[in-house]
Formats: C-alpha cells, structure tokens, sequence
C-alpha cells in the first residue's frame, strides 16, 4: 500500500469556486425518518424496478416495494416501515415522471413474519437480509448479496453495480479504481464518507476484490482532501496486494470515469458503447463501496445516503444520511431551513446537477448533493455570438470541438455534430463554464445527443419490425 | 435563451450553474489595456497628432457600431468593447499624418464592411482594423505611405506644421533593397544611417505606424495578454520565429530589423491573434502563424510593397476556416 501523485494528466478541464467549505467540516447526521417518503422506482440507470405494492399495503424497512425489471435493472426496498398511500407517477430530479411508491411512515405495520415476508424482522431491529462472512462466501453468494441489497453507483449515473462487478466472459478486471475524487463544487459527502467510514471503504474493497478476482485496486482522491487521504492510508494499512492510493491534482471533471481511468493507470476508454471494463477497468464510487460493505457485513440493504445540502440560502449546510425517497422540502427542514429564499434549487452539484422546479421532489440513491443558491450565486445571461475564442475547446476533457459542434445544433445540423463526435461528449459543462459569450454550449451539445439516441432508437424499432415480417 | 421562473419561483436552466464570469467586454478590457504601452509610446513619438487619429478612429467605430446595430434592428453591442478594440487597433496601424477625414472613412468601413455586414463580431471573415487599413492603402495610397518623423516630445508646435516638411521613409523600404544588396560592403546599415539602431527599433523611436513602432511596449502588452490567458502563445511565437528564420536565410538587413520595424510586432500580437479570424486550435494556430510570417516576408522581399504584415493576415484569415477543417483534434477514445 502506498500514496502516489496522479502519474498522467488529461487535457483540459476548469478550475470553478468549489465553496466545499460550507459542508466539509460537518459530520455525517443521520436524519430521523420523514412521515412521508416518496420512493421511485426510478433511482438508477437502465430499465425501472416493477413496483409489486399497492395502495393500503403495509411495508416493513427493507421489504421489497419493487422488483429488478430486466438486465439492466436494480430492484427497490421500502427505507423505512409503514403504509403505502398510493402509487403514482412523480417528477424526478431531471424533469422525467416515474412510478414512486408513496409510504406514510407514521402508520405502522402489524404484519406477521412468515417467509413470504422476510422482511417484517426488521420491525424487530434485526438484519435485514442475513450477515454473509465475505471470507467464506462464495463469489456467487456476494454478487448475489449487491444484487438483493438494491445497490448501484452513488457517484451520480446510477449504473447496477451487480451488472458492474460481473464483467462479461473474456473480459477481466485489472484495476479496481474507487473514486474518490468529488469535483463537483459545494459537495462533501464522499469526502465526509472517506473520512468518517474510511474501514468500511476497506472493507468493501477486500470484497470487490473477492467479486472481481483480486485486480489491482487504485483508490483516486483530489489532493484537497488531505484529511481524507489520511484517514484512507490509515484504514488501509497492512493491506496486501497492489493497492494504491492515487492523489489527483484538483481540476474538474477529475471525478469522470474516463478522466479518472487516465489519471490513474493511464488507460484510454474508447468511443461508446465501450465501456471502462473494455480497458479491463471497473470504476466505483466510494459510497457504492461502503455499501457493499454493509450490504455483505451487516445485512443491511441500500436504503440511504450521505447527501450534502449545501448552498448560500440553507441555514446550516448538512451532510445528511437520509433514506431514499426523503423529499427536498424535509432535508431542507432537517437544516434549519432557509436563511435567504433561494432562486435556483439543484439536486446535485452546480457542474452537472439539475435544477428543479420544486422542493417536493424526493431524494434517490444517487442524490449526491441538494443546492440552494440565492439569486447573488446564480447567473443569468443571454448568449451571444460565439467569438471563437477557443476557451470551450480548451477546456473540453474529450477534445471536442464545442465550438463548431454547438454552431451545427443551433443550425439544426445533428449530423455535423454527429460527425465531431457529440457522442463522447459527457456533459460536465466545462465548455459553457467558461465561455465568454455565454453560449449553452453544454445544453446544445445534451440536444444533440437526445436527438441522435431517439433517431437510433426509432432505426432499432424499425429493424426489429422488420425482422418480424415473414419474408414472403 | 433566458430561463423561466416555476410556480415555486425556482430558476430553471441546463447545467451548468456556474460561470467563470469572463466576459467578452471582459476580454477586449483587457486587449485594450495591453494596447495601452503601445498607444502611449506612440503619443510620445508622434504627438498630439496621435491622439486625434486615435480619437477619430474610436469615436467613429463606436458611432459606426451603434448606427449600424440600430439600422439591423438587433440589440447594441456597444458595451462589448470590440468596436472600441477595432477603432485603436485601427489607428494603430495608420500613419500619424492621416488626414482625419479618412481615418474615419477608414473606421466605418472597418465596422460596417468589414464587420456588420457580416453579422457583427464572430461572424467577420477578416480582422476588421486591417480589412480597413487594406481600404485606406489602396484608396488612400499617399496619405498611407507619407510618414512623419518621430518627435521626442508631445507638443503642439509639431502637429500643427505642415506634414510633408518632416516626411521620411520607413526603414523597410531601405530593408527591402539590401535583399538584394551585396553584403560586401562591409559597412553595418546601422553605420550607414539606412536603418535606425537597435536601441531606437526597440523603443520605437523611428517613422512608422502610430502603434506598431515600439516592439517594447508591444511585447509588454502581449506579456499581459498571455499572463491573463487572452492569448496563447502560438501564432506569435510562429509568426514572429518565422520571420526572424527567413531573414536568416535570406540574407539582406538583420534578423531583428525584419521583426522590430513594420507591423510584425503589433500584427503576430495583436492582429493576427484576433479570436474571430484565427484559427481555434493549437496546431491551426501554428500553421495560421508560420503563414502569416512567411507571406509577410514574401511580400517583404518581392511584393511591390515595402510592407506585407497586414496583407499577409488577411490572406490567412481567408484560410482560417480551412486551417480549423484540417486541424480539428482528435476526440479523447476516438480512433
């Protein structure tokens, strides 16, 4: 075990107002539970979890409220006892309607343990799901584990960490890679998680080894978590094997999967659909990790996170262990509320994070972080004309060509964007960060991207209509 | 595209939500600010005369700029400073004897013309100031090429006097027939009084163009551009290298006579760096700034010009879009 510098440095990148000093030296609070949860079905990449409850049923903490619907897929557990009041569609944080389970937690359950329900033990303070020793369990018996206990990365994107940590045959681990990084300003809850549950980390690392077949593992933290740092080189004394903790100059997007696999082992992700496993990479945010652990240690489910509410408006910024489904208007309140009102509200960070129109909307697994910026800290502007300044293409960590790619989209050119390659484009918003004639690049470049996945979408449709017909 | 406020007066909008909050007004402020050595040794070498080409040419852009957006029915770009940056870097590049009257003809053919026809800033194939300066020495011709002699002093005496009793040649029309010349001579063209000295060519105590005879005070502007990340090093550094390289092989005045006097200073700084009509990236930058210098001394050494820096930059602005075509970088992951 040993601490190196980043050995490789990827092209471009910004340097925005962090302000993480507002959150980073609270402790982790765990909030009490909401008399509401509204608990989607939607909280991860991939196909939504069937819901199998109904309005009137009583659900116990850790019971299934909805189950894995296709490859893809992460089932959902109720966070906490009580009766569900309806099931209906809800606004998530990106702006799209999904099913959401909505629990009354003031109604408690008098449900009986039978094996059908085992999750009615809970009621009774037990484990939820039974503790698995990782020494001695099975590979299989561990996937199985992340895959019953709801989990998938925490990091922001949501994918299934089961589907992750089962790489396809003929394509194998080498590296393990935990990031660390958390370059999104305002944000402190990894950064509280790394140094508050740094065994844990551990923990979960020795089992993703386990799952993954003992690669190398390179844990990426931004040099401005020194705190950390230490708490992780303490955690992880004596550990065997090639484990190294990889310190990353601070620059944003320092957290991004492709950008960190750089950093750290230097290896370069091809073009969609590939994937960091082509490169023989698994990326997994420290979060995830933690919950690995308890899902595999204590038997307790994926039913919460660290969120950081942060922001210039919230009386008292928060890191906020809070169940899944915790609605922003309840965490605000857990926060003391506000001090200003705030202008803009954002599930995430001010990077990538979405503005929402509404404080109703619940938390999910991948809730990071809850922004309330008042009106001084947001910036409205109307664009102009692109000087052609090259500060979007400087900035730009996939080399794109920002500049003419937006040109194109405003032109309604989707195949000239096409053709610049929009498709690698990860959306970090380092070209509309600095852009001098506060053009949306990032937004015109999100455009491009729906539009081209839809027309690919419609083409498979019309294929697979095709294939159906009987040739004559 | 302005964000709409919710029931809950929330401000939606695309991330991201945070704004390095550099503006274009922000960068032609500092352009202007890296101008300002150059336009005071200038002052200092043509007098008052300077100031009120300098005056004239800003005064017209901005006017220009202003009549023109209102005759668009488009909203003012006035605050953005470019019409400001255009009108000095325009009478940067004239002789301080120009008559008024055609530094502002000059000044609204470079906005009008050369910039809102087009569609205002970003839009402008060629550098407005030097499209306008390539105007007035075409329609123009004496006026443009008569200079006056550098006065030590700001007075008033010097700029009411009648031009033609002080007129002189530049140094580059001595520089251009030493191409040619026997090196036999022995005799350095210091000696000769063809060429000032080093020292008067590094302060900019020579005929010329208001601006563009202080490589000096130039070369702090451009330490200032390059420290505030207006500029990157590229086309200078090409431009500039170029020129000192072909006057190495091609024998004639010194190396450093070819940089410091004419325009290449001011043009690899300040003109050929210009956002709209250079190339984005770094290697088109390299290719855009080796062009300019090697046309430059083309022009210099067989061009019926003495001069050929601002005829050079609009030349490779016209190729700037191919550069980019040809220079576009490589995705990170692409094959």
């Amino acid at each position: 075990m040993k601490t190196v510098k980043s050995p490789f440095k990827f092209k471009g990148g910004v340097h925005p107002d962090y302000n993480k000093e507002l959150a980073r030296d609270k402790a982790i609070e765990t909030m009490p539970v909401p008399a509401e949860l509204v608990v989607s079905m939607s909280q991860h990449l991939g196909a939504p979890a069937k819901c199998i409850v109904k309005a009137g049923d009583f659900v116990t903490r850790g019971q299934v409220v909805g189950e894995k619907n296709g490859f893809i897929s992460v089932l959902v557990r109720a966070p906490a006892d009580g009766k569900v009041k309806s099931v209906e569609k809800r606004r998530g944080p990106a702006g799209g309607m999904a099913d959401a389970v909505v629990i009354d937690t003031t109604a408690k359950p008098e449900v009986p343990e039978t094996p059908e329900n085992p999750g009615a033990g809970a009621a009774k303070g037990g484990p939820i799901l039974p503790p698995l020793d990782w020494k001695t369990a099975s590979r299989e018996d561990l996937l199985k584990r992340v895959e019953e206990a709801g989990i998938c990365g925490m990091g922001g994107a949501g994918f299934p960490t089961a589907v992750k940590l089962n790489p396809p045959p003929g394509k194998r681990c080498e590296y393990l890679i935990l990031n660390g990084a958390e370059c999104e300003p305002y944000l402190t809850a990894d950064f509280r998680l790394m140094l508050e549950r740094a065994p844990r980390i551990r923990l979960g690392v020795e089992i993703m080894r386990k799952i993954l077949g003992m690669p190398a593992v390179r844990i990426a933290v931004e040099a401005n978590k020194p705190e950390a740092i230490a708490a992780l080189e303490k955690a992880f004394e004596g550990i065997e094997g090639n484990v190294e903790i990889v310190v990353l100059p601070v620059l944003y997007p320092q957290g991004s999967e492709k950008h960190q696999i750089y950093a750290t082992v230097g290896r370069v992700v091809p073009e969609p659909p590939a994937l960091p496993i082509d490169v023989g990479c698994v990326v997994e945010n420290v979060g995830t990790v933690a919950a690995i652990a308890d899902a595999v240690e204590l038997g307790e489910p994926l039913l919460g996170r660290v969120t950081t509410v942060s922001g210039d408006a919230v009386a008292e910024p928060k890191n906020i262990f809070a169940p899944s489904g915790t609605k922003y208007s309840d965490l605000i309140a857990f926060c003391g509320g506000t001090k200003e009102p705030p202008a803009k509200v954002i599930s995430g960070g001010t990077m990538m994070g979405f503005a929402v129109s509404s404080t109703d909307i619940p938390t999910t697994k991948t809730t990071s972080g809850l922004l309330l910026l008042t009106r001084k800290r947001v910036f409205q502007y109307s664009s102009q004309a692109c000087i052609n300044c090259g500060r979007c293409v400087r900035a730009c960590p996939m080399n794109l060509n920002c500049a003419e790619i937006s040109k194109a989209v405003e032109a309604d050119d989707i195949a000239s964007a096409e053709a610049m390659h929009v498709m690698t484009c990860i959306e970090c918003g380092a070209c509309s960060f600095g852009c001098p004639a506060y053009r949306t690049i990032t937004q015109l470049c999100r455009r491009a991207k729906n539009s081209i996945r839809a027309r690919m979408a419609a083409e498979k449709a019309k294929a697979a209509a095709a294939a159906k017909t009987p040739a004559k | 595209m302005k964000p709409k406020e919710t029931a809950e007066h929330y401000i939606l909008s695309s991330s991201p939500h945070a704004h390095a909050k550099t503006g274009v007004s922000r960068i032609m402020l500092d352009v202007l600010i890296a101008l300002l050595p150059t336009t005071a040794a200038g002052v200092w070498f043509f007098g008052m005369r300077a100031v009120f080409v300098i005056a004239t040419c800003v005064a017209t852009c901005l006017l220009t700029e202003a009549l023109c957006r209102m005759a668009m029915r488009r909203e003012s770009t006035v605050g953005d400073l470019s019409a400001v940056v255009t009108g000095l870097l325009l009478a940067l590049n004239l002789p301080s004897g120009i008559p008024l009257p055609m530094a502002a003809i000059g000044s609204v053919f470079a906005i009008a013309v050369a910039k809102q026809v087009f569609g205002g800033l970003g839009m402008n194939p060629f550098n407005p100031a030097l499209a306008a300066r390539a105007f007035m020495l075409i329609s123009f011709t004496g006026p443009m090429t008569t200079w006056l002699k550098p006065v030590s002093r700001c007075c008033g005496g010097t700029c009411g006097a009648a031009p033609d009793a002080m007129t002189t040649a530049t140094p580059l029309a001595a520089m251009k027939t030493m191409f040619a010349a026997d090196a036999a001579t022995g005799a350095t063209p210091h000696a000769t009084g063809a060429i000032p000295s080093f020292w008067d060519m590094l302060i900019g105590n020579m005929p010329g163009c208001i601006g563009e005879v202080s490589a000096i005070a130039l070369a702090i502007g451009a330490a200032y551009l390059l420290w505030r990340k207006v500029i990157t090093w590229h086309i200078p550094v090409a431009f500039i290298a170029t020129v000192y390289v072909y006057s190495l092989i091609a024998g004639g005045a010194p190396a450093y006579a070819q940089v410091l006097t004419g325009g290449v200073m001011i043009g690899a700084c300040f003109m050929a760096t210009d956002y709209v009509t250079s190339p984005t990236f770094g290697k088109g930058k390299l290719v855009f700034g080796v062009g300019c210098g090697l046309l430059c001394m083309l022009i210099r050494q067989f061009g019926s010009y003495p001069e050929g820096c601002s005829f050079a930059i609009l030349i490779m602005n016209a190729l700037t879009p191919l550069i980019n075509r040809f220079t576009q970088p490589k995705a990170f992951g692409a094959k």
